[in-house]
């Protein structure tokens, strides 16, 4: 028996112990030690981290008004691209699976940008927010491709939400394609027969039956918004004035630019609770909406 | 009544997915046509069709980046690091199926937990984790942070397949006097493929293209990947659109290679990995 136990442990060790080993020292004590550190004055200079309490975390709240304006920016981002994502991905699947010539093309035309990085992705579509928009501006002479996307806060803010939308929108799409093929043919022909117009049969019966496609849809176009960075980074890197800085920019920045890590940490942490608690809501949110549906 | 006659209402739909679809392609036409123009024609107008092949910016992009050397870099971090998480993580997720543990228990619940946490809530402590165990600057470095990160993903998508995988051949191989590692890579790891398939295209669309953690563990030119590499570039040549734009390119070529040869996998192991997540 004992011989027994001993040869499940061995087993245990060879099966389990790399992947817990790696994922224990680089992930878990990590974190942990980013909870510890978020409690200390740790700046590199003075190389030992010291005590001070929540000083950080009242540091956030009430002197940092670059991280009041990356946090204001990461919500206001999250909220219309992931509406504006979700929403333009849906109507795409809907018009895909229809027998339409060009769907297959189409849906890997659309598809590409999501395997591409977002630092590559960023550098693009600043060659063309600042070259060839202004050039299209100056032949065609309509104001929309004349305005200085990158150079003020609210048009910068539109020009993240357009590459986000770009880049995402084709992974979305495939999750809602993939949902609306399951829906069984049959209670879109009784729809019909009922004579239900194409609209009710939407809003009644397709869109209940994708609900489940939503909730993971929106899950991951939210895990993504809040936590931005490459894309926005080679685009704007949080320009004009900080205006486009994400909290995940903002704090990079503080870490390692100036180089404050405790008070980086406690950021750190803060985002955590906060991307942690958001997606959680979101879930439950819509999980309950799936019973209802 | 399924295949309906190509109707008008059809066309007009069809249309307007195909305005949509030049959209998507725009960017791309204006990567491609600058690229192969002279700096001087570019600034003069960076939206038109180009009149010449301008190669020289590639020649010159595919020195400065050092091409062949970023392109090695990111295939060996990105090829390495996949092959051992999947290995590790399918091991651990069939062991956790099969032998449920307390401490297997208490992991899965961690894994779970780990998959909201975003990276830069880690990051700081990491680099210094990371610095204590000499893994700054070294490609075996970036690529054991990779396995601690990639774990709970995969860990995750296969412990929900090992599930649904029948427990009788593995029992018949015991019997046939296999060791556990044996039946393990003999038997249980081909009926696994599915979902490897799928883990492998996750974490290759998330290795080949992350920034964040090679910047902040790479620091010598030698060991840059292809986005580190890119981003030196703009460092360095911000105003040279020319050879940035075949730099672009270039970065862009080898992964929509990839996505092309695989598509089909792809979109079905992203439908399917995002369904289970």
């Amino acid at each position: 028996m004992t011989q027994r136990t001993l040869h499940g442990i061995k087993d245990d060790v060879i099966f389990m112990g790399p992947g817990f080993l790696f994922f224990t020292v680089i992930v878990l004590i990590s974190f942990f030690m980013g909870v510890f550190y978020s409690f200390t004055e740790w700046n590199g200079v003075n190389r030992e981290p010291i005590w001070i309490g929540i000083q950080n975390y009242i540091e956030i709240f009430q002197g940092d008004d670059q991280a009041a304006t990356s946090a204001v920016f990461t919500a206001k981002f999250t909220a219309v691209s992931v509406v504006i994502a979700n929403t333009l991905a849906f109507f795409l699947a809907l018009a895909l699976v229809q027998p339409l010539k060009s769907a297959n093309v189409l849906r890997t035309i659309i598809f590409l940008p999501n395997v591409i990085g977002g630092i590559i992705l960023g550098f693009v579509w600043r060659f063309i927010f600042t070259n060839s928009v202004p050039s299209l501006g100056a032949v065609t002479e309509i104001a929309l491709f004349q305005l200085p996307w990158l150079g003020t806060p609210e048009t910068g803010f539109w020009a993240s939400v357009i590459v986000f939308v770009w880049q995402r929108t084709g992974y979305l799409m495939v999750i809602y394609i993939a949902a609306l093929l399951g829906i069984d043919q049959n209670l879109i022909e009784a729809a019909h027969i009922d004579g239900a117009s194409g609209w009710s049969i939407l809003r009644r019966v397709i869109l209940p039956l994708t609900v489940p496609a939503i909730t993971i849809s929106v899950f991951l176009a939210l895990s993504w918004t809040t936590k931005m960075f490459d894309v926005i980074f080679s685009l704007t890197r949080g320009g004009p004035f900080g205006s486009t800085e994400t909290f995940a920019m903002n704090i990079y920045f503080e870490a390692f630019q100036y180089n404050s890590y405790g008070l980086g940490s406690a950021k750190a942490i803060l985002f955590f609770f906060v991307v942690a608690t958001i997606s959680t809501i979101q879930v439950l949110v819509s999980k309950r909406w799936e019973v209802e549906a | 009544m399924t295949r309906r006659a190509y109707s008008r209402k059809y066309l007009a739909i069809e249309v307007l997915v195909l305005l949509v679809g030049l959209l998507f392609l725009a960017p791309f036409y204006f990567v491609l046509a600058n690229a192969v123009k002279p700096f001087g024609a570019i600034v003069q107008n960076a939206a038109s069709f180009p009149e010449g092949f301008y190669y020289e910016n590639f020649t010159e992009a595919w020195r400065v980046v050092r091409f062949p050397r970023v392109l090695f870099n990111s295939f060996v971090v990105t090829s390495v690091s996949i092959s051992g998480m999947v290995i590790m993580g399918a091991m651990a997720a069939w062991r956790m199926v099969r032998r449920p543990h307390r401490v297997s228990r208490v992991y899965f619940v961690l894994f779970v937990a780990a998959m909201v946490i975003p990276f830069q809530s880690v990051m700081i402590p990491m680099v210094k984790v990371a610095n204590v165990l000499n893994l700054i600057n070294t490609l075996h470095g970036v690529i054991i942070i990779y396995f601690g990160f990639g774990m709970p993903l995969t860990v995750f998508l296969l412990h929900g397949f090992v599930k649904s995988v029948p427990k009788e051949l593995e029992e018949s191989a015991y019997i046939d006097g296999c060791t556990t590692v044996q039946s393990f890579f003999r038997v249980v790891l081909p009926l696994l493929q599915t979902m490897v398939v799928t883990v492998i295209i996750l974490q290759t669309l998330w290795i080949w293209n992350d920034f964040l953690l090679p910047l902040l563990v790479l620091f010598r030119e030698g060991l840059h990947t292809i986005p580190l590499g890119i981003f030196k570039f703009f460092g360095q040549y911000m105003d040279q659109w020319g050879g940035a734009l075949a730099t672009l390119t270039m970065g862009m070529i080898p992964i929509i290679a990839f996505f092309l040869a695989l598509q089909r996998y792809i979109i079905s192991g992203v439908t399917s990995g995002s369904v289970k997540g």
